[in-house]
């Protein structure tokens, strides 16, 4: 048994075999027995795309290990492959030397067609020349192990995916009980199901056991994390409990207005589900109406929450423009895909970072921040959340396909400590409304929040240009400059009201890597390993981005070369060299995935070798 | 419970000048419906006005109550957000066939079929008057504009239909030129829970003069409307000397003491038969315009109401927890 400190493992297989359940089972258990770990959904738009083809492959990519991990892994070592498809999707990221676990009985002639070979790669071994190949019958082992039950063909070869898990669990030294605690709860109205897939799991582990001689068997240690009590999550839920939590800081409600989208959805759904704690959920007709139903939550005293994809975004232009002029509290969730138009839906980018700073008609400021893991995008949606109701303004709260589906372990926070009372602007009702004005500010330029219902203070809200104070509708020059400049000034002002800015690193040095939203996990990673090899570098990772922190710029100075890493065509580029002017260098990668550490730091040192 | 105050229609007034076109139809209508809200028993501090874009849709900023002037065809969304949030207020949705019919389409019949106890008075004057005198969805067939100078080529909506078709529960006609049946309808809408919506033959004096005359013109709209009354003969004509009976399953006008025909012949009207209201919304000038509350279906539960009971019944269920549960509810571990 070979000791190693971190292991990539792709389950990879058709979009109805099960393997996102598979890989989900591999990561808990993995995480129960105190690994580090990340994990990456990579599944195709279709639902069921044509069975058997390589635009049909699901996979799940997930790394454990005995040290720090903040990314699902450069390349796996080990691929299990359900059927040629995913062989062929697959193989060549897998690392040389690397195990491929293939499931012959799915190598019919047939399938290695669909999959796009002109013959059966099994039948040649120099295929595999670079890799330890495991061969192994799994969907005719699964129907013999299973042969007893009485399920029917079709049901027995569904347990598969489980067999295959087995085999994993042998190769890692799993512990099988979580799987099979999980399963029994999962199952728990069709017993014979449950039988047969705990049935299933094991025989897929003996398998491996028996064929000993032909596997590689690995121990990975557990890590060193901190104390703590720990649960996984994903980026969606942890958005989703992050406004939670808001509502239960600002006192107020949350009311979604929501239309579905990939792959934002999840956020709606996790949100319908707590009612209990008065959320209100609204499934509106389209885009438009989800966000406009929010600024009507809004004006009449909700935590108003709206939440999208690039597409429908795009078309909350005008409204996101309407609650910039009503200056009312509103958060925007963009859960970025690859764009542009429909794009890859399924598939993460960072390209509407300019989409959500500028994307709508005349001077319209927009306070924007993002979320950097799946457990920060808790944080960051309490923090979009105090943003928008101390500052009554809308806020923009970037997240990624990458973090919004990806899981890793969450060291629950002291919520107490962290999390305090957000303070609302509403208004001191008992002043009855006199001397009331809608646009009345305070220090920071937020005007007051009196809701429908407060008598005295009845008022009108509008899209035209407003007086300052009264609000009523002015067409006067000197004071659409007036507004023009308060509603960027109380924007601006926000960079008083969030952290400073942190750096990974020394404060100065040679090269300065600048990234921002789901990259952290690889900047970080490339980072530390550059500083381990001795180079004098650090990282900014930005999560607040409009306003940035006020001491950004300085930081920037800071550094003989700075380079902006990000999964688009350099959009942070831009707004870093047009804000601090300082010829920044831009390092960029659109292609659906997330950023290898590989990548990064081959990057940073031909940006070093430039000074 | 705050005693409720005597309202005079100056309280609905807000410091605002009005700015639509002398000789506007809108005036009238501003002026019914701050009469209607002396009369609805709701608070102004409960009362909300929300408009999209468009001449109508500058009637919050006029409005003493709460108001929203939103974006162009988008109101109903406004309007449902305000409604879910607070159920207890009176929600008002300003609107014109340009507004709610082409841009706010979607919008529009979502609202009626989602019966959000809210009201919508649709400004219908056949044109489209802000951005200066193009056909709108409700211009006949024909019209010439700006933007259609050898005849408009679109097929119109009838407001009547389309909302019956998207399952409203009340629909109502009325006109500017008649103040008392414009605050009678405006209070019916109030009065129904759940969606109402109250189409205003309106006039736009620049663009689109006298389109409604025949039917609206104090002189002549008597012979030319039918004046809907619950279970009364559908009569009309000056005199009440002409009728509409079911022939071949559609509703046609026949005149009393002709070929035999008497009162006993013409149709009863009944807001609550949904046939008949379809049929009543086929009717259109030249033949007799209906006027009143066409439909009312008072049995569906709106959608607000609905959706404070959801949550009720789940908080019941569920009894009260709070997010430092949630968290460590389920799988965790501790190292």
């Amino acid at each position: 048994m070979k000791e190693i400190e971190n292991v990539v493992i792709r389950f990879s297989g058709d979009s109805g075999d099960g393997m996102q359940l598979t890989g989900t089972q591999f990561s808990s258990t993995s995480a129960l027995m105190g690994n580090d770990i990340s994990t990456f959904p990579d599944f195709p738009a279709e639902i069921r795309a044509p069975q058997g083809t390589v635009a049909g492959v699901s996979g799940f990519q997930v790394n454990i290990g005995s040290s720090e991990i903040n990314t699902p892994g450069d390349e796996p070592f080990v691929l299990v492959a359900m059927n040629p498809a995913a062989l062929k999707a697959n193989q060549h990221m897998v690392a040389k030397g690397g195990v491929l676990i293939i499931n012959t009985d799915a190598f019919t002639e047939k399938n290695v067609e669909k999959a796009g070979y002109t013959e059966n790669p099994l039948d040649n071994s120099d295929n595999f020349s670079d890799y330890q190949l495991v061969e192994a019958p799994i969907t005719s082992q699964t129907l013999a192990a299973l042969e007893q039950t009485g399920l029917d063909t079709k049901s027995k070869s569904r347990c598969k995916n489980f067999y295959a898990l087995g085999m994993t669990y042998f190769m890692f030294s799993r512990n099988l009980e979580p799987t099979i605690e999980w399963i029994g709860k999962k199952f728990g109205k069709k017993p014979e199901l449950a039988e047969a897939n705990i049935l299933a799991l094991k025989a897929g582990r003996n398998f491996a056991e028996n064929v000993n001689q032909a596997i590689s068997t690995y121990q990975i240690q557990k890590a060193d994390i901190s104390p703590g009590t720990y649960r996984f999550i994903n980026g969606n839920t942890a958005t989703a409990w992050g406004f939670l939590k808001a509502q239960e800081a600002s006192g107020l409600n949350i009311f979604l207005g929501s239309y579905p989208i990939t792959p934002a959805t999840d956020i709606l759904h996790e949100l319908a589900k707590h009612k209990d704690k008065g959320v209100k959920t609204f499934q509106a007709e389209d885009e438009i109406a989800g966000v406009c139903s929010a600024i009507g939550a809004s004006f009449a005293g909700a935590l108003a929450l709206t939440t999208s994809s690039g597409p429908g975004i795009a078309l909350k232009g005008e409204a996101l423009g309407l609650a910039v002029m009503y200056e009312l509290p509103l958060v925007c969730v963009n859960v970025q895909r690859g764009g542009p138009s429909t794009g890859l839906p399924t598939k993460t980018e960072q390209s509407d970072l300019l989409q959500c700073m500028y994307g709508r008609n005349g001077e319209s400021p927009m306070v924007v921040v993002a979320a950097h893991s799946p457990s920060n995008c808790f944080h960051m949606a309490y923090e979009a959340s105090r943003l928008a109701l101390e500052h009554m303004t809308p806020v923009m709260l970037l997240t990624d396909g990458f973090i919004a589906n990806g899981s890793e372990p969450w060291k629950l926070p002291d919520l107490d400590k962290n999390y305090q009372k957000i303070n609302t602007k509403l208004v001191d009702t008992s002043t009855n409304g006199e001397n009331f004005l809608p646009y009345n500010r305070d220090e920071n330029l937020a005007r007051n929040w009196a809701i429908p219902g407060m008598k005295g203070f009845e008022h009108r809200l509008g899209g035209l240009e407003k007086q300052d104070g009264s609000g009523n509708v002015s067409y006067d020059p000197e004071n659409h400059e007036k507004m023009c400049h308060i509603r960027q000034d109380k924007v601006n002002n926000i960079a008083k009201c969030i952290p400073a800015q942190e750096i990974e690193g020394e404060q100065s040095g040679d090269l300065l890597v600048v990234s921002w939203g789901g990259t952290y996990g690889a900047t970080h990673m490339a980072v530390k390993q550059l500083r381990k090899d001795g180079h004098k570098v650090a990282l900014m990772h930005i999560d607040y981005i409009s306003p940035m922190p006020e001491n950004v710029g300085s930081i920037l100075s800071s550094f003989k070369k700075v380079l902006v890493a990000e999964l688009n065509l350099g959009q942070m580029h831009k707004i870093i060299n047009g804000q601090y002017n300082i010829g920044a260098s831009s390092y960029t990668k659109v292609q659906g995935l997330p950023f290898k550490i590989s990548e990064l730091v081959t990057a940073c040192k031909r940006e070093l070798e430039t000074i | 419970m705050t005693e409720m105050p005597t309202y005079t229609k100056k309280d609905f007034a807000s410091d605002q000048e009005l700015r639509w076109c002398p000789g506007c139809g809108d005036y009238s209508i501003i002026n019914s419906v701050q009469q209607a809200m002396t009369k609805i028993g709701k608070k102004r501090e409960d009362i909300c006005f929300i408009s999209g874009i468009g001449c109508s849709s500058r009637f919050p900023y006029y409005m003493g109550t709460y108001g929203l002037h939103t974006i162009h065809g988008r109101a109903p969304g406004f309007a449902t957000g305000i409604k879910c949030q607070n159920p207890d207020l009176s929600v008002w949705e300003i609107t014109g066939d340009g507004d709610a019919l082409a841009i706010g389409g979607n919008h529009f019949i979502h609202a009626l079929r989602r019966n959000v106890n809210m009201n919508i008075i649709l400004f219908n004057n056949e044109i489209y008057g802000l951005t200066k005198g193009q056909y709108s969805p409700t211009s006949v067939e024909g019209t010439v504009t700006k933007s259609s100078p050898y005849g408009s080529l679109d097929h119109p909506f009838r407001p009547a239909e389309l909302a019956l078709g998207a399952g409203t529960t009340f629909y109502a006609r009325t006109m500017d030129t008649d103040p008392k049946h414009m605050q009678e309808m405006f209070l019916a809408a109030e009065k129904h829970q759940g969606v109402a919506l109250v189409e205003v033959m309106q006039n736009c004096v620049i663009f689109n003069d006298k389109v409604h005359d025949e039917y609206t013109n104090r002189k002549t709209r008597d012979e030319h409307v039918i004046w809907l009354e619950n279970g009364k003969p559908l009569l009309c004509g000056k005199e009440k000397n002409k009728g509409l009976k079911l022939i071949d399953s559609s509703l046609q006008v026949v005149e009393l003491g002709k070929d035999g025909i008497t009162e006993a012949d013409i149709e009863v009207f009944n807001s609550s038969n949904r046939s008949q209201a379809f049929m009543l919304a086929n009717l259109y000038h030249p033949a007799p315009m209906p006027m009143g509350v066409f439909y009312e279906n008072d049995s569906k539960e709106s959608y607000e109401v609905q959706l404070m009971n959801q949550i009720k019944g789940v908080q019941e269920k569920k009894g009260k927890s709070t997010v430092k549960d949630l968290l460590y509810k389920g799988d965790t571990w501790t190292i």
